[in-house]
């Protein structure tokens, strides 16, 4: 079994674990338009290489950052969400409710 | 009667046929480039010379003939999907497959099996009938049956209600099939080179030539060929190849696993698939388990296997059937599969002009080979979608109109 360090409960077995998918920058959903959604929601870049991407370990719902070679699958390092996101990401609020 | 046999073989009364004609230079131009020798590739070019009189194709490939995912899938052919147009797009590719032996004059040991989808779980059973309104509706043979007619069909399987996920029903569909899957490539292969398609194994395109926001031209590693339309049909590349062209596809890349048992005697003529159990398993005429799971749990580009993919499936083997406890897996290997979000393919045209791709075939290309070449080939004819291919543009993930197949996808990913 494959071992996955994670940051809060240290090195478990990677079933422990779910895939997140890559780490993309979320545009602000008020304001983007529905191409920049779609873009933000489907496409990937689907590197070969050392990728940054998203985990989750299950047991305690706890998500965090693992830098990932997707050719020789080694984990290079994990490290919590923290370190990529200093700041809440705060987007505007939607000028009136209801349907744009 | 050796000798007999020596005098025609050493006599040039009976000359052997090359299945393909010997490795030319790269002519400089091509009115069509195809990337990927594989079974898609290869029947886009069959069909391009048989249906359009378009022979000026060249298909190329970084590694050797059909030697991807076409070699690497468990040859399971079936249309008893859950949306209309998922079911009309496979029965057609079924309708097609019917033929090919004939039509190539080449045996690619289509062998109807029937094909029962288990399901172990309320869910599962609504889901399966479901589909099998869905396949009566458009004219496919499929029904959902229960343990008493299971029993009768497939006496191998395990219907005992003692076990962890006892088998409430399945999704019965006769006309579910496996094929040779090698034989298919190198049929079409072999027609499409007698018609004058240049196959080209050890190219690499390494890079897309565009210019005025068309395709031109590819650059390979035995230099640029100048082409009117390029069709890139790569399965698990898709993602590296079409960011060549400057484009990113709703894919993620992800190893499947598959393995095969020792020969047994013949004991199980059907295919079953199990969605909750993350099985489908049928026997080779070998006589050998063919056995696939659900893909990796996260993507990779490396087809390397694992322990636990085998201990996960082939613990869920011995509860279909117990009795293989001693029998031993003697080979595996794995592939690597481009998933989409909606567990559609998709096929069409880019935000290049004359690019087209094939690709997100996922766990599910090889039953669609005829299918997709044939109307792949109409687009590249005709430069019209077909209206088979429209519901599976990569334009649906703009508009949010998938297509959603995760309930008829083989089993649960």
């Amino acid at each position: 079994m494959k071992i996955l360090n994670c940051p809060l409960n240290g090195p478990r077995n990677i079933s422990e674990f779910a895939w997140g998918g890559e780490v993309k920058a979320m545009p602000d959903p008020v304001r983007c338009n529905d191409r920049a959604w779609a873009d933000y929601v489907f496409l990937e870049a689907n590197a070969a290489g050392v990728v940054r991407e998203w985990w989750c370990h299950l047991a305690t719902s706890y998500w965090f950052v693992a830098e990932r070679n997707t050719v020789t699958d080694e984990v290079i390092r994990t490290y919590p969400a923290s370190e990529l996101f200093a700041e809440r990401v705060q987007f505007a609020a939607r000028d009136k409710p209801g349907p744009r | 009667m050796p000798f007999a046999l020596l005098k025609h073989g050493l006599g040039g009364k009976y000359p052997a046929r090359r299945h393909l004609p010997k490795a030319k230079d790269l002519k400089p131009a091509y009115d069509v480039v195809i990337i990927g020798a594989g079974g898609h590739g290869l029947a886009a070019a069959y069909y391009l010379a048989r249906d359009w009189g378009i022979t000026d194709v060249a298909v190329l490939d970084k590694g050797y003939l059909a030697g991807g995912n076409t070699a690497r899938n468990t040859a399971i052919i079936r249309s008893n999907y859950l949306t209309p147009e998922g079911v009309r797009f496979y029965e057609e590719s079924l309708a097609l497959f019917r033929n090919l032996s004939e039509e190539f004059d080449y045996n690619i040991l289509y062998s109807e099996r029937g094909h029962f989808t288990l399901a172990h779980t309320d869910a599962a059973l609504r889901t399966s009938r479901w589909r099998a309104e869905v396949n009566k509706h458009l004219g496919v043979e499929s029904e959902l049956i229960y343990p008493d007619e299971i029993e009768r069909l497939c006496p191998a399987l395990n219907l005992s209600q003692d076990m962890r996920y006892p088998i409430l029903g399945a999704l019965y569909h006769p006309p579910g099939a496996i094929a040779r899957h090698d034989a298919v490539a190198w049929g079409y292969a072999r027609y499409a080179a007698d018609q004058g398609a240049e196959i080209h194994c050890n190219t690499e395109v390494q890079g897309i030539v565009i210019e005025n926001g068309a395709v031109t031209g590819v650059e390979t590693n035995r230099g640029r060929i100048a082409c009117k339309l390029v069709l890139q049909a790569v399965a698990g590349s898709s993602s590296r190849v079409a960011r060549l062209a400057g484009l990113r596809l709703p894919i993620r890349t992800i190893p499947l696993q598959a393995c095969v048992s020792l020969p047994l005697k013949r004991f199980l003529d059907q295919i079953v698939v199990s969605g909750s159990l993350h099985v489908y398993v049928s026997q080779s005429d070998r006589g050998e388990l063919v056995m696939g799971a659900s893909t990796d749990p996260y993507g990779l580009y490396s087809t390397r296997s694992t322990l636990d993919f085998k201990e996960r499936l082939l613990g869920h083997m011995l509860e279909l059937f117990p009795f293989l406890a001693n029998v031993k897996v003697v080979r595996q290997w794995a592939g690597m599969a481009d998933m989409t979000p909606d567990f559609s393919p998709i096929m069409g045209v880019t935000p290049v002009r004359n690019y087209y791709i094939d690709s997100g075939w996922g766990t599910w290309g090889f039953k669609a080979t005829p299918v997709c070449g044939k109307r792949m080939a109409e687009m590249l004819a005709t430069g019209r979608t077909p209206d088979l291919l429209h519901p599976f543009r990569l334009e649906r993930f703009f508009e949010f109109d998938q297509v959603g197949e995760k309930g008829a996808a083989s089993v649960g990913h």
